[in-house]
């Protein structure tokens, strides 16, 4: 049986919600776990209590074949007895200790010159060797970014877990780290948690997903699936973008890029390489639907396609096209009187340039 | 001036200093992170020196270790002679009656110091004594100095106490301001005078080493 690890836990917040998670996930092969909601979702209340930071009044945590907790059999292991890996949001670094202070932290019991290879060895899996001596508050937020993750896995953790670990970057260093973090976490093969409410991050570094509102898990699956398919609209309205399809740059010029998927060719504002592999993602907002076959258009992408379904969101409407791929379009229920868009209706839709958004793809050795 | 009189406080007041730093250390570790309901009721106790009559702490402080107390009872039989009006005896009290003086400074600097670091820390695997002495420690240096500093410059000038409890023997519990107040007593203006001028001239200059030391300008003054 492969190994797994087993969440079910409830912790209530007087005078808010429940926060209620029940979830496994596989820890053998190691998964990426994207824990993914908006903020104040709870699902930071989760990693903490998956830390032994937070008590649950209830529930138990196994991992792999230890019990972490049982408050029904009265089993609370405390964080040190847990042996995580954990980066916080803000990083918490020990601000009296150098970089290499900082990592050497958790390693007091391994023997002297022991220490200092792990050390060693982990600054130069992150490339950050000449910053051994330097204090944290010298250090940029892309360097401390990563003396936090050296920190979290130079005592080599059994689980990673990883609080918006890029939250607190600005956006152009952010989609560079992200790339970075994703190597890190594959050459690592360690079982990650991640909390962000970012699709990119989601996309780009997850094997599984789950999606958190309200306290409660709401769905849990591949990302590109849950992107695609949301369970229902709260999940739709959460994760925000409705199509993430794999592709591939075929063409990259001049900040545009040549993007096909299944044969149909979308241009993006994007800097990838051509041959690089991508998700190609669409805001369901972004598309504008017209029926039959006008002329010109700003848009660079226009894409004849069938509706294939109409579904109500409360105030808007779901489309579902094929154009060769499945497309989410959302419009008012206004638009699809006008339009007459019923199941089978010929339609074309536009999406500028600058709406479909590349995130270079996971090498998807595994998924659960 | 008594010069044995002074030897004899500053010998209380260092005594007195390092017992509390032992001493309060855990005493302030759980007044800054003990999540108890009736917290309240321990920091009410700690604090009460600072209200208290010295009169009425030094008495009940008499009593306790008199020789009619089970406290007094066995420390008679255990060195031969009983605590009141001894050095041993004054250095209880005077512990006691500074002890908000160090814990308060020492709590403050604990509560200062980041939760989100104790909690990585904890997640690296250290344990929570080693915590404290590698990571709270460090970063409350400045609060332990002050309480410290405090707590000696308290018992410097501790007045009620020392009458009630230490007496007024030469060479062993008669302190600084005892002798003072015994000069004064005599008529002897002239050597009150300069006893006291000593007394404020050190006072004085232990708080200004304390403000000196938490001033935060200091740290952006550029370095040569």
């Amino acid at each position: 049986m492969a190994a797994e690890m087993i969440v079910d836990i409830a912790k209530s917040f007087p005078g808010r919600f429940t926060v209620q998670a029940c979830f496994s996930v596989s820890v053998q092969p190691p998964t990426v776990l994207i824990l993914f909601g908006p903020s104040g979702s709870g699902k930071t209340t989760i990693l903490r209590c998956l830390a032994g930071l937070e008590w649950p009044e209830r529930g138990r945590i196994q991992f792999g074949s230890d019990i972490w907790l049982d408050m029904q059999a009265g089993i609370r292991r405390s964080p040190q007895e847990r042996r995580l890996g954990c980066m916080f949001q803000d990083y918490a670094l020990f601000p009296t200790r150098t970089v290499a202070g900082n990592v050497a932290f958790g390693l007091s019991d391994l023997p002297a010159d022991m220490q200092a290879c792990r050390v060693a060895e982990t600054l130069a899996l992150l490339q950050i060797e000449s910053l051994k001596e330097v204090k944290p508050t010298q250090l940029s937020g892309g360097q401390q970014q990563r003396v936090a993750l050296a920190r979290a896995i130079a005592r080599h953790p059994t689980l990673l877990l990883l609080d918006e670990p890029l939250s607190a970057l600005d956006a152009p260093l952010r989609a560079r780290v992200r790339g970075e973090l994703r190597h890190v976490l594959k050459q690592l093969a360690v079982p990650s948690i991640v909390v962000t409410h970012d699709w990119a991050e989601a996309l780009a570094l997850g094997d599984r997903m789950a999606v958190v509102g309200n306290g409660r898990i709401l769905q849990v699956g591949v990302p590109q699936d849950v992107f695609n398919r949301p369970a229902d609209t709260d999940v739709a309205r959460i994760v925000g973008i409705e199509t993430a399809l794999a592709g591939r740059v075929v063409e990259s010029s001049e900040g545009l890029a040549t993007v096909e998927v299944r044969g149909v060719a979308l241009h993006a504002l994007a800097v990838e390489g051509v041959g690089a592999d991508v998700f190609v993602c669409i805001r369901a907002e972004d598309i504008v639907l017209e029926k039959g076959e006008t002329g010109a258009t700003s848009a660079r992408n226009r894409l004849q396609g069938r509706v294939t379904d109409v579904s109500s969101m409360g105030a808007l409407m779901k489309i579902s096209l094929d154009c060769g791929f499945p497309l989410a379009a959302v419009v008012t229920r206004s638009a699809v009187e006008d339009l007459q868009l019923g199941a089978g209706t010929p339609v074309a839709a536009s999406i500028k340039a600058g709406a479909v958004h590349l995130v270079p793809r996971r090498d998807t050795a595994v998924t659960a | 001036m008594n010069w044995l009189a002074i030897s004899v406080t500053f010998k209380l007041a260092m005594l007195t200093a390092c017992a509390l730093v032992v001493l309060g250390l855990p005493i302030a570790y759980w007044v800054a992170f003990s999540r108890w309901r009736w917290k309240f009721l321990i920091e009410s106790v700690v604090a009460l020196p600072l209200v208290l009559p010295p009169t009425v702490l030094g008495f009940y402080i008499l009593v306790a270790i008199g020789p009619h107390s089970p406290l007094g009872q066995f420390y008679t039989n255990l060195v031969g002679h009983a605590l009141p009006f001894t050095f041993e005896g004054l250095l209880i009290a005077s512990v006691l009656y500074s002890l908000p003086f160090a814990v308060q400074p020492f709590a403050a600097a604990f509560e200062q110091v980041d939760r989100r670091l104790i909690e990585a820390a904890w997640t690296l695997g250290v344990s929570r004594v080693g915590t404290f002495f590698k990571l709270i420690l460090p970063l409350s240096v400045a609060g332990i100095v002050t309480g410290f500093v405090l707590s000696f410059a308290h018992t410097l000038g501790e007045f009620g106490v020392v009458l009630m409890v230490g007496g007024n023997i030469e060479g062993v519990t008669r302190t600084v301001s005892i002798d003072i107040y015994d000069e004064v007593q005599a008529l002897n203006y002239a050597g009150a005078a300069k006893t006291a001028l000593f007394l404020l001239a050190v006072s004085y200059l232990i708080l200004l080493s304390v403000y000196a030391m938490n001033r935060k300008v200091w740290t952006v003054w550029p370095q040569r």
